[in-house]
Parts: structure tokens; sequence; C-alpha cells
């Protein structure tokens, strides 16, 4: 289970090269077939698009190689294999507008310009930030960021409505989603904050129905992330944000303290929290019941927040079966927002059940690593970042699809590297370049590495060094009696690695 | 663990949408989808002798393909229509199949489709109409309202299929969903229900004097008679516990002496008489008769036909001697189908087989092979030889020298019978024609109904005006 073995490390650079071929030809054959399909010739900038995702790729990949040798082989494959197949599906229905309506959003050049951008903007996180550790300390700082970031759509001028929702930020011509890079803020601020205090949130309150509760006094910041989420939801109008932010709060307070009771105390909360404005609010009053009676004719065909675009995506997820219509056979385009919202529902029906069950392992293997890494990572900090960052992917990815697959009620979130949305793709591909720091310090062969020394097996005896061996060690450190609370075993590696600095 | 789980529902919710339910949400009427799907693909075509008489033609919007009738009247009781939002009817409905490709028999096709990425194209549907016996037909209805169907007794091949008035497809195929709105509703509305192939469907007939051949085919069968049997023909029949009597058409006399021999009354289709021998013979023998000429069958040719019937109670009861009297001369509550009554001269014409009649001739697939291929086969065989054979003598009297000579054609022998059935009191009655010929060796049997006498109007008689668009659809046959 644990990805390092002492005495046996291998870098993983060179299955990275391979993967990333694999799923460059992925992203590229998608486009290609789109084209095919559509238009019965290559897309007009195939060799474009083909020559840019592989510079981009290759880059992310020789950056990574030069600056984070050890880190994970597999997160930068998944994330352009997805981001590939996401530009695809984009100019499929870039071409369906063209060829229906006769005008071209030109949605898929801008994804493309907003890949890039992601793609090196991961780079710089990689090269620059040396170590991750160095996060821990703007564990406030990420704290007003996120906060500023998340208030930014309130502010008169620059926050903007679209559909209801006011989570955008009009610069110019682009419009941002503050939120995506407040979910990053809130990651690393969480961690920092929960390897500092969980000891004390972890501390034992009376016992009820066999669940083990907090102390009262100690649940003052979950009150406040409560307070602030639903404060997203009334003033943004927003479900998924609010949820979203939540769902890491309480994700990543668990995996500190691994008490059920703060994930019982938390969906409590957020579920009160929901039913208030369920009953106060209509907008959120009408999602609910556009998830709730979506074929009711009348929900069905509601001018505004009926389920017509739900039921629309499920048709064409139905329409897609089991192998899908192929790429450009659909009628993706006859669902709302097919490009962002929708995209899961418009992949579904072109690449069929077979293709979104893949798309869906591709995540979960994305998460699961993100999980490795958490599990392999020396420092409590980087655990929590790592397993907050993982674990706010997957988050998504549930709220999304569960919204659009009517698990849950639809939220405006976006399909991370899928969905067309220059701040989203950014903001993932950020988390991508994180946990690609982590990881690189989780693998890499010693502890105490020396410049200039070659790698050597860790000693055997090493406590900071052996790795756990499986998940289910982790909290046994944390509950490690002796260690003080905001001293993990990492920081040690710090120090030391300050001086070596 | 949680994600694992979070990961698994998505896949569930997957899996129930796009496997579990994906028929029922395929087949909700508000997805558009699966409309536009169909529109989408490249129809196969609706042949008749090589002809297309309906195909898709690639068009520049959002469906990709226009259905067009290049002879959209003549031949829309065939076709029917494929509307974007009306549906389909006729070989469109019922040979769908076949012609969007999804047939389970054309899965071959389909596989060869995937794997070489040809877009999938349908099946071609030859049908069994003869063009020129089609053409007459029409032609000879002119704008009466009334059908005519014509038949290859020898395989139960349909070969002219008209039911008037009629309506032009392409004005329901068209993609401008409005324009459509609007003539649907005018078409539905319209005199006549031009929507509605008579031939099969809509309100049945009564078949009047036609309905002589089943009576005589049950006495003959039943061995109590034969054509030179004397059998009572008087002027007015009393009918049994009745105080009402039963006239002759016209109320004219059959015989001077009150009997005739059964040839004779069929010739001069004497009332009395035949209302007499259905007393004899009596109801229960009558509809059983009548059930194996095809009456209560549901046929599908593909389209459902709707059954004859024969009822042999009312309200309950058995059906009374006066009941009977009348039901034995085709009136009261028997109603059929034009094609029923041609059926019925299909199975004398055939020395007593009916063959299961059929329109779709056979279906080819995009690469000229053939997918299926009618084989025709033996539906009943409701009248042995001789029987068979004394009505056709019969019914070649009726033509030569009786109520049908406007159907003779010269050089060939003719065998009919002609109808005239009351409908409603002050409705001017329904003209009916039966006839195959050349009686000897039939290559076509016909049926013409002309709705409250066509043109003619009360003054109409099957002989008189049923009788010659009959003549026309044969010669059209024979004289190929």
């Amino acid at each position: 289970m644990a990805t390092v073995e002492p005495g046996r490390v291998r870098s993983g650079r060179a299955s990275e090269l391979g993967l990333l071929v694999l799923a460059l030809t992925l992203g590229v054959g998608a486009y290609a077939l789109v084209g095919l399909g559509m238009e019965g010739s290559l897309p007009g900038n195939f060799y474009v698009l083909t020559f840019g995702m592989a510079a981009l790729g290759f880059g992310l990949h020789f950056v990574v190689r030069w600056r984070a040798p050890y880190a994970d082989p597999v997160l930068v494959p998944i994330a352009v294999g997805l981001n590939g197949l996401g530009l695809a599906m984009i100019y499929r229905l870039d071409l369906a507008s063209q060829q229906l309506k006769g005008d071209d959003p030109g949605l898929a050049t801008r994804q493309l310009g907003w890949t890039a951008l992601g793609i090196i903007a991961a780079g710089i996180v990689v090269w620059v930030l040396r170590d991750h550790r160095t996060l821990r300390r703007y564990t406030y700082t990420a704290m007003i960021v996120g906060l500023v970031l998340v208030l930014l759509p309130l502010v008169p001028g620059l926050g903007k409505q679209i559909n209801g929702a006011r989570i955008w930020v009009g610069l110019g011509p682009f419009s941002l989603q503050p939120a995506e890079f407040a979910k990053i803020a809130f990651a690393v601020f969480f961690a920092g904050y929960l390897v500092t205090n969980r000891d004390t949130l972890t501390l034992a309150g009376r016992k009820v129905l066999g669940l083990q509760l907090p102390r009262v006094r100690d649940l003052g910041p979950i009150i406040v992330v409560w307070i602030a989420s639903i404060a997203v939801l009334v003033l943004e109008r927003d479900l998924g944000t609010s949820l979203l932010f939540f769902g890491l709060f309480v994700a990543m307070l668990y995996i500190a303290t691994e008490r059920i009771s703060w994930v019982v105390i938390g969906l409590t909360l957020f579920a009160a929290g929901a039913v208030a404005a369920a009953t106060s609010f209509a907008h959120v009053q009408g999602r609910f019941n556009a998830w709730l009676n979506a074929f009711d004719p009348e929900v069905f065909n509601a001018r505004f927040g009926g389920s017509g675009q739900l039921v629309r995506g499920m048709f064409g997820m139905a329409n897609g079966g089991l192998m899908g219509t192929g790429w450009g056979e659909g009628r993706p385009d006859l669902v709302p927002y097919a490009f962002s919202d929708f995209i899961f529902a418009s992949l579904g029906e072109e690449l069929g059940l077979t293709g979104i069950i893949a798309l869906l392992v591709m995540y979960l293997v994305l998460v699961e690593r993100g999980m490795r890494i958490a599990i392999g990572t020396r420092d409590g900090f980087g655990k929590l970042l790592a397993g907050g960052l993982a674990f706010v992917v997957a988050w998504q990815c549930f709220v999304v699809v569960g919204g659009v697959t009517r698990v849950i009620p639809l939220t405006g979130l976006t399909l991370p590297f899928l969905a067309y949305g220059g701040s989203s793709l950014l903001a993932n591909w950020i988390i991508v370049a994180l946990l690609l720091r982590i990881s690189d310090n989780a693998r890499r062969p010693t502890p105490l590495p020396l410049r200039g020394a070659p790698a050597q097996s860790p000693p055997a005896s090493s406590a900071d060094a052996v790795m756990p061996d499986d998940a289910d060690s982790l909290p046994e450190e944390h509950l490690t009696p002796g260690v003080s609370p905001g001293v993990s075993p990492g920081d040690a590696t710090e120090i030391i690695r300050a001086v070596d600095q | 663990m949680v994600m694992l789980a979070m990961f698994l529902v998505l896949m569930v919710s997957s899996t129930w949408i796009q496997f579990v339910t994906a028929p029922q949400l395929n087949a909700d009427p508000r997805n558009v989808r699966t409309l536009y799907r169909e529109f989408g693909t490249n129809r196969g075509p609706i042949l008749v002798a090589g002809e297309p008489v309906a195909e898709s033609v690639p068009v520049e919007d959002a469906y990709g393909y226009q259905r067009v009738y290049p002879q959209g009247e003549l031949y829309a009781a065939v076709t029917g229509y494929y509307s974007v939002i009306y549906g389909r009817t006729g070989i469109e409905r019922y040979a769908n199949e076949y012609l969007n490709g999804s047939s389970n028999s054309l899965w071959w096709n389909r596989l060869q489709n995937l794997i070489s990425g040809v877009d999938p194209q349908g099946s071609a549907v030859e049908l069994t109409i003869d063009p020129a016996a089609q053409q007459a037909a029409w032609d000879a209805l002119g704008d009466q309202r009334g059908a005519v169907v014509a038949l290859n007794p020898k395989t139960g091949e349909i070969l002219a299929m008209v039911s008037k008035p009629s309506f032009d497809p392409n004005t329901l195929a068209s993609h401008a969903i409005s324009e459509v709105k609007a003539t649907y509703q005018a078409l539905n509305a319209a005199e006549g229900a031009p929507l509605i192939n008579k031939t099969i469907a809509g309100n049945l007939y009564p078949p009047g004097s036609t309905f002589k051949l089943v009576t005589a085919a049950t006495a003959l069968e039943a061995g109590t008679v034969t054509p030179e049997t004397e059998i009572p023909a008087p002027d007015q029949l009393q009918l049994p516990l009745s105080s009402s009597t039963l006239n002759n058409f016209g109320g004219a006399s059959c015989s001077p002496t009150q009997a005739m021999t059964l040839a004779d009354a069929l010739r001069i289709s004497c009332n009395t008489a035949f209302a007499q021998l259905g007393i004899d013979v009596g109801a229960p023998a009558l509809g059983a008769q009548a059930d194996a000429f095809g009456f209560g069958e549901k046929l599908s040719i593909p389209m459902p036909v709707t059954p004859s019937s024969f009822p042999i109670e009312i309200d309950g009861k058995p059906l009374d001697g006066a009941q009977t009297a009348l039901s034995a001369i085709g009136q009261l509550d028997v109603r059929v189908t034009p094609l029923q009554v041609a059926l019925v001269s299909a199975a004398i014409a055939n020395d007593g087989k009916l063959m299961t009649p059929y329109l779709i001739k056979q279906v080819r697939t995009p690469d000229l092979s053939v997918a299926f291929s009618a084989d025709p086969s033996v539906l009943s065989t409701p009248i042995d030889t001789q029987t068979a054979h004394d009505l056709r003598d019969m019914m070649i009297g009726v033509v030569q020298s009786g109520t049908g000579t406007s159907a003779q054609i010269s050089g060939v022998q003719v065998a009919g019978k002609s109808g005239t059935a009351e409908t409603v009191k002050g409705a001017a009655p329904h003209a009916w024609f039966t006839a195959f010929a050349p009686a000897n060796d039939p290559q076509v049997v016909v049926a013409v109904i002309l709705e409250n006498g066509g043109d003619a109007g009360s003054e109409a008689t099957g002989g008189r005006v049923a009788a010659p668009i009959a003549r026309a659809v044969m010669e059209a046959v024979i004289n190929k």
C-alpha cells in the first residue's frame, strides 16, 4: 500500500511520461474524432491544439522532473487527459452551435487559453514552491485571502450575478469565479489551523447514543464556518459553493481528529441550514422542487428554475445508453449549459455509460492518489492539505455529478478539468501542482536529503522515515501521546531543511 | 471509505439513468432527442415497382433529412405520413423498424455500420402495389368518397389501395411545425376523414348484397343446395315473429313463380331469396362461415386491419329470424372493411383457399441484400374447391347478365358481385362491387365502395357506379 518502500525507490518519471503520452492521445484523439464526426475532416486547428497540448504537457512533465522528481506520476496524466476530453467536448458543442445557429461561441479556443494558463500556473507553483510547509506560515493570511475571495462577488460594481447566483467577478472581458480559488486558500487555512488545534478538537466530551461528542466549548470553529457557508448560500444565492466549503471543512476536521461526531454535527448543521434556506428562499426552494419533482410537467416547463435542464440532461444520458452515440453523433447541445454545468451529461450521451464510468474512475484514481499522498507525507500539515485538496476534488465531482444525475439537488459548480470555465481550470491545476509538491516530499527516498549526495535507502530505525504501512495507521500517528500539539514529526525535517537552505 | 462510496453512488446513479431507466427516458414524449435522432437517420425509401413513393433527402436543418413523397396523394393510404409532431401512420409506422434500420433482423448491418463507421441507413421497403392498378383505381374513383382495394388472390399481395379523399403526406412531413399543425387540424376536421385509410380502418361499412356470397357459400357448404336448386323468392318476405316484411330492391319482383335457382337469385341479387336462405341455414352457420372468410380476424398487412364483424348475438340474445334474415343480406349489424369484401372474393377466386393479404414484398438493406422476403401463406380454407367453383360460375353470371354487367371486359371473363347497402334513413346507400378476373385464372381481385353512392347519390347501385371502377382496376392489371 505504501508508495515508498525502503530500499526500492523509483521516481516514477518514466511512468509519468508514458501515461502522459496516453493521456494526450486520448484528448487529441477525441478532438480529431469530433472533427471527423461532425465535419468529415480534422478540425482546422488540430495541429495547433495537438502541438500546444503536447508542449504544455511535456513542459509540465519536465518542470516536475526537474523540481519535484519524486512527485506522484499519475496526477499530471490524469489532469491532462480530463482536460483534453473536456476541450474536445467543448469544441464539439461549439461546432454544433456553429452548424445549427450559425454563430461560433469560440469557447474551445478560450478554454484552450485557460488550459495553457492553468498548466503554466501549475508549473510555476511546482517551480517556485520548494516546500509545501512554507504555506503553513500563511495559515491566517490564507484565511483572509479566502474570505476576501468569497466576499468579492458581493462588492458592488465588481460582482456579477449570472443565472441567479452572485458568485462571479467581472474583470474586463473575463468573468472569474473567485470561490474556485478560495477553496485552495481555505484548504491551506483549515490544514494550518487544524494541525495546530486538532488535539483540542479531539478531546472527548459527553457520549451520546454511543457517539463521542466533542466538548461544547470546542464547537466554536465549526459554528463559524457553518455561519460563513450559510452566509454564502443566502447572500450569493449559491448552494454549490456553500456546500463545497462546508464539506471541505467537515472532511478536514474528520481527517484531523478521526472523530465521526464532527461529521454528524456538520451534516446536522448543514441539513438544518439547508432546510431553513429551502423554506425561506425562493431560489433554493426552486432547486429542491426541481430535484424532487423533476418529471412533473409543471416543474419541467417552468420558465425559470424548473427541472427542464436536469431532465433534458437525463434524456441525453439515456440517449447515450451503454456505449454512447460517439463523438459528434449525439445531441448534447439540446441541454442548456451543456459545455459547463452539464458537461457530464454531454459526455454521458456521446461516450455512453462506459465512457463516464471511465471518467469517474479517472477522478477516483486522482483522488485516491491524493489520499495516498496524504498518507505518505511525513508532516501533519501536508497530510491535512493533501487530504483536503483530494477531498475537495472528490466532493466537487460528487456535488456536480450528483446534481446532474439527480442524486442531490442541482448546484452551479463545475466539474474539475472537464467543464468550461477558466477559474475552475486554473484552480484545479494549482491543486494538482500542490499535490505534486506534497507528493514529491512524501515519496523522496530519504527523509533528510542532502543536496548533492546520491539518494540513499533510509535507515529503517528512523521513526520519521518509516512510512505508515496502511491508511489505518494515520490516526494512530496523530493521536500518539507525547507529541505536543503543533509539532508533528515532519517539523524536524522542516528545521533541517531551513538550515540547509 | 467515504470518497469511494461517493463515487460508487455516482456510478450507480449514472447506470440508473443510462441503462436501467433509459428506455423510459427515451420514450418520454418531452424527449425531443429521440425525435431528432430518428429524423436524423437516413430513413430507407418505400418503393413501388422500384420507384420511391417515400424517400429521405438530405436537407440543411436541425434534422438533416426531409421525408418526401413524390406522388403524395396517390399513395397516401399506403405510405401514411411521417411527422415530427404527429408521429407516423401507414407503412411509415408499421414498417418503421425496417425503414429506420433498427429491426432485429438488421443487426448484422448495424454491426457492420458500427465497425466501418458508416452512418446508419434504413432499409428499403418494397411494396406489392402495382402502380398501374393504383393509378387506375385513383383515376376511376375521381373525386368521389370511397375506397378501392385490389389483391392477387393466388398470393395475397395487395395490388392497389386507394382511399378518398386523400391527403398529401408532404404537408405533414414538413419540418415547419406551425404549418404542419394547421394542416393536420384542417385534415382532421375535414369531411370524409382524409387521414383514415378506408380500405382497412375507419367506420366499417354494411356489406349489403356482397354478403350474399357468404350466405350462398354457407348454404353450398352445408350441402343443402346446389346452384341449380330452386329456392323460394317471394315478392315480399314476411319476417318471422315480426309484423314487418322485406322487399326486394326497388320493390321489384324476383320471379313470377316466386321461386328461382340459387344462381339466378345471386345473379339478380334477390333479397327475399337470400333472406330466406339465411333463415334456413341459421345465424350460427352464417357467423361461422363469415369467420372462415376472415371476419373477426386481426390481420396486419402490416398495418392493422379493423376486424369485420358478423354478430350472432344482439344485446346478448341470439339473432331471431328477422335479424338473421337482414344479416344474411348484409344489413343490420354486419360490418366489413373493403379489404374483407375483397378477401371473400379472393377465397372464391383461389379455389377456396384464402391467402393472407400483405403489402411488403421485400426489404432490402442499403447494400441490397434481402433482409425480409414475403412468403405467401394460406390464412384459411373457408370453402372447398367445388363450392368455390360453384360460386365463381354464379359470379360470372352476375357480370354476364346480372347486376354487374358494367364490369364486363371484352375478351376476359369476369366474375363479380354488386352490393347496395342501406345506411341510415335518408342517406343514399353505399355502392359496392367486388370482382375478379380472368375468372378461370384469376390475377386480380378487387373490392370497391363508393360512400353514399358517390356522385350518383341515391340513384346509385353498386352495379352501376362501383362496377366500372372495379373493371378499370382489373383491366390495368390484366392488360399489363
